[in-house]
């Protein structure tokens, strides 16, 4: 299972690096969401307000669903999906494998955009950095929960409509206790009450992805 | 269910709902082992829900059928797509990945030594070209490719949908020839065409199709 | 017996419900502080109870035994699939009868109250559940899928459960019972809000089978044009 899931997530990063459609297309995307963010705020509060931590993770939940959509994408046509199938790959390692592939691309996203919360937002860079750990586990519980929903929503050849709607009623309690994580943080307290809930969202997502990831196989 | 004690495919009244549709009405059919078999017919006559079927990649709704020892009913398919070779008639690998990087994705998957690669891109006549992106690659040399993951893995039951489509003359000539020392290695090869192979030397079974039923059986 | 119970099941649900109404409108007293409002108690923690619990509770248990291959049946996604719809029903009558409540307690028809929320985030998996059957043709794949995604969504019920005692929130505590467990409503009020929780769990036990039963129903309206279908198909390959 463990070699599986390093195999996938590296032909996941490789295609990533030729395609480079994180660099290119995502990252500018996040940017420009977060200075949209501004915009909406209104030249008053925009850069004085408390809902930067917020606006982090609403937009982070925006470039998620665009990254899962690429990380099914990748997989192809049908025909990619039948010629991988007769590679036999164990169900739980691929799950592992992509959900660890979108983690990475999720934590370089959140990393560029936590530096433009920063400047674009005048979130507090001590508060910002103190957060990053928070911000680690819950786009790794996004990644877990995300590979899940791609694959629940037709693994890329479903509606492109499907995916949102599946998937955002599940991060909503994600972006709750990321919103409260960043925030106590900025303001130098840690509430271990949103650790908990990421960490058994994380635990609960990468236990049913491991157990029925196989199940969710087209035949 | 009867077969003969060589048959690596029987079907009795094999019928293959997808959406309400039956692609596959009631087919009939026994396949021994080590021959090759085309299957012909107009588009839509079922040709490649055939292969699909044999190859567990779609299931069975109703009737009996046994493919490589495996029930199609109520077996393991994903056992089944391990001992079958694939090759669709739409992409069957990782655009975004190289020749090479495609090959040693297969490879490491497979459990094959890296060193099977080089041998198997030249036998495929494509060593000049295993850095080059798989997109970027002619439809022909693509068909080579799929090849080359067929080769990597060595099946004993091979399934070629219509892999002739898009092909020159030298391409043809090329798949023919290996298509023959193939079924002489003692594989068992089932090509869906809408012509007959082109080499009179191969000795072909020919299976017609038509709504969804083989309604022809001849040499 | 089953045929007997299945028989009384109607007629029973019509009889406590009508029980519920007339105890919990007419026959108990108003509440010292919020007056007639408070009746309210008689049907919104039952709703939500059967909402939260039972309905998605019987969804997610049909679907494990779905996703379970000794117990995998059509039956059994049906019930998912009949007991998730219902459940959108519940969820939309405890938010509502919740705004109703809410409005002249708080102020405002809806609160960014913790409860409330992830109630009203349960109802969008309820919905996103129906439409991702909608969004699959393959039977099998279609009842995997949303199998799958049930259980998914069910991880979601004990964020609800705990999320009185741990996020900041307008919605009053426990109901029924403090924290260790002292009764907190006594008397006739006790014995009609026991009543109206077992009158609508029947209730939604009665529309279960009646959604099941519909669900049945076109299950063979399909077959026969499966049926159909397979006729003309065959019809081609003739000609």
């Amino acid at each position: 299972m463990i070699r599986t899931a390093l195999l996938v997530a590296a032909k996941d990063l490789r295609i990533e690096r030729h395609s480079r459609v994180l660099l290119w297309q995502v990252l500018p995307f996040g940017v420009m969401g977060l200075v949209l963010s501004g915009i909406a705020l209104g030249p008053t509060h925009a850069g004085h307000s408390s809902a930067g931590p917020g606006l982090f993770y609403l937009v982070m939940l925006l470039v998620t669903l665009l990254m899962i959509n690429r990380s099914q994408a990748i997989e192809g046509s049908s025909g990619t999906r039948a010629s991988v199938a007769t590679l036999g790959l164990d169900p739980a390692g691929v799950f592992l494998g992509k959900a660890l592939a979108l983690a990475v691309e999720l934590w370089i996203t959140g990393v560029v955009l936590l530096a433009g919360a920063v400047l674009v937002l005048h979130t507090a860079l001590v508060g910002t950095l103190q957060a990053l750990p928070s911000v680690v586990l819950i786009l790794a519980a996004l990644a877990a929960a995300g590979t899940l929903y791609g694959a629940l929503s037709g693994g890329g050849q479903g509606p492109a409509t499907l995916l949102p709607i599946l998937a955002l009623p599940a991060f909503a309690p994600l972006l709750i206790a990321g919103e409260r994580s960043f925030s106590a943080s900025l303001h130098g307290a840690t509430l271990w009450q949103w650790w908990v809930i990421s960490l058994v969202a994380l635990a609960a997502y990468l236990a049913i992805g491991i157990l029925l990831y196989g199940v969710l196989e087209d035949s | 269910m009867t077969s003969s004690p060589t048959s690596i495919v029987t079907l009795r009244d094999a019928v293959v709902l997808v959406g309400g549709f039956p692609l596959l009405s009631g087919v009939n059919l026994d396949l021994d082992e080590g021959t090759l078999s085309v299957v012909t017919g107009a588009n839509g006559a079922g040709k490649t829900s055939l292969l699909r079927l044999i190859g567990g990649l779609v299931g069975l709704s109703s009737g009996t059928g046994v493919a490589s020892g495996i029930d199609l009913a109520s077996g393991d398919l994903r056992e089944l797509r391990r001992r079958v070779g694939w090759l669709g008639h739409e992409g069957s690998f990782y655009d975004d990945l190289s020749a090479q990087e495609n090959l040693v994705f297969a490879a490491k998957a497979l459990g094959r030594p890296i060193d099977e690669i080089a041998g198997v891109l030249e036998r495929v006549g494509l060593t000049s070209r295993d850095s080059t992106l798989a997109k970027h690659l002619s439809a022909g040399q693509r068909r080579r490719l799929g090849l080359a993951w067929i080769l990597l893995r060595r099946p004993q039951l091979w399934l070629l949908d219509e892999p002739y489509a898009s092909l020159d003359d030298e391409g043809r000539t090329f798949f023919d020839q290996l298509i023959g020392d193939v079924v002489k290695s003692g594989a068992t090869v089932i090509v869906s065409a809408h012509d007959p192979l082109r080499s009179s030397s191969l000795h072909p079974r020919t299976l017609t199709m038509a709504g969804g039923l083989v309604v022809g059986d001849g040499t | 017996m089953k045929q007997l119970s299945l028989r009384l099941l109607g007629p029973l649900t019509l009889v406590l419900m009508g029980l519920t109404f007339w105890l919990g409108l007419w026959v108990t007293p108003p509440d010292k502080i919020q007056g007639n409002l408070a009746r309210l108690v008689y049907v919104h923690p039952a709703v939500a109870w059967v909402a939260l619990y039972v309905s998605f509770g019987t969804a997610t248990i049909a679907s494990a035994l779905y996703l379970w291959r000794r117990t995998r049946s059509q039956v059994m996604d049906r019930v998912a699939h009949c007991a998730m719809e219902v459940s959108v029903v519940f969820i939309l009558l405890t938010l509502i009868t919740g705004s109703i409540w809410g409005r002249p307690t708080w102020g405002v028809w809806w609160a960014w109250d913790a409860r409330l929320t992830s109630t009203a985030i349960l109802g969008v998996f309820a919905l996103a559940y129906l439409a991702l059957r909608r969004a699959n043709d393959d039977p099998d794949l279609r009842a995997r899928r949303s199998a799958v995604f049930a259980l998914l969504a069910a991880i979601n019920v004990p964020i609800i459960h705990f999320s009185v005692q741990w996020w900041k929130t307008l919605h009053q505590g426990a109901t029924v019972f403090t924290a260790n467990r002292t009764l907190l409503i006594h008397g006739l009020m006790a014995w009609t809000l026991l009543i109206s929780f077992f009158a609508f769990t029947l209730l939604f036990f009665w529309l279960l089978r009646a959604r099941y039963r519909l669900e049945v129903l076109r299950g063979e309206r399909y077959q026969v044009v499966l049926d159909e279908a397979l006729v003309q198909r065959r019809r081609e390959g003739v000609r």
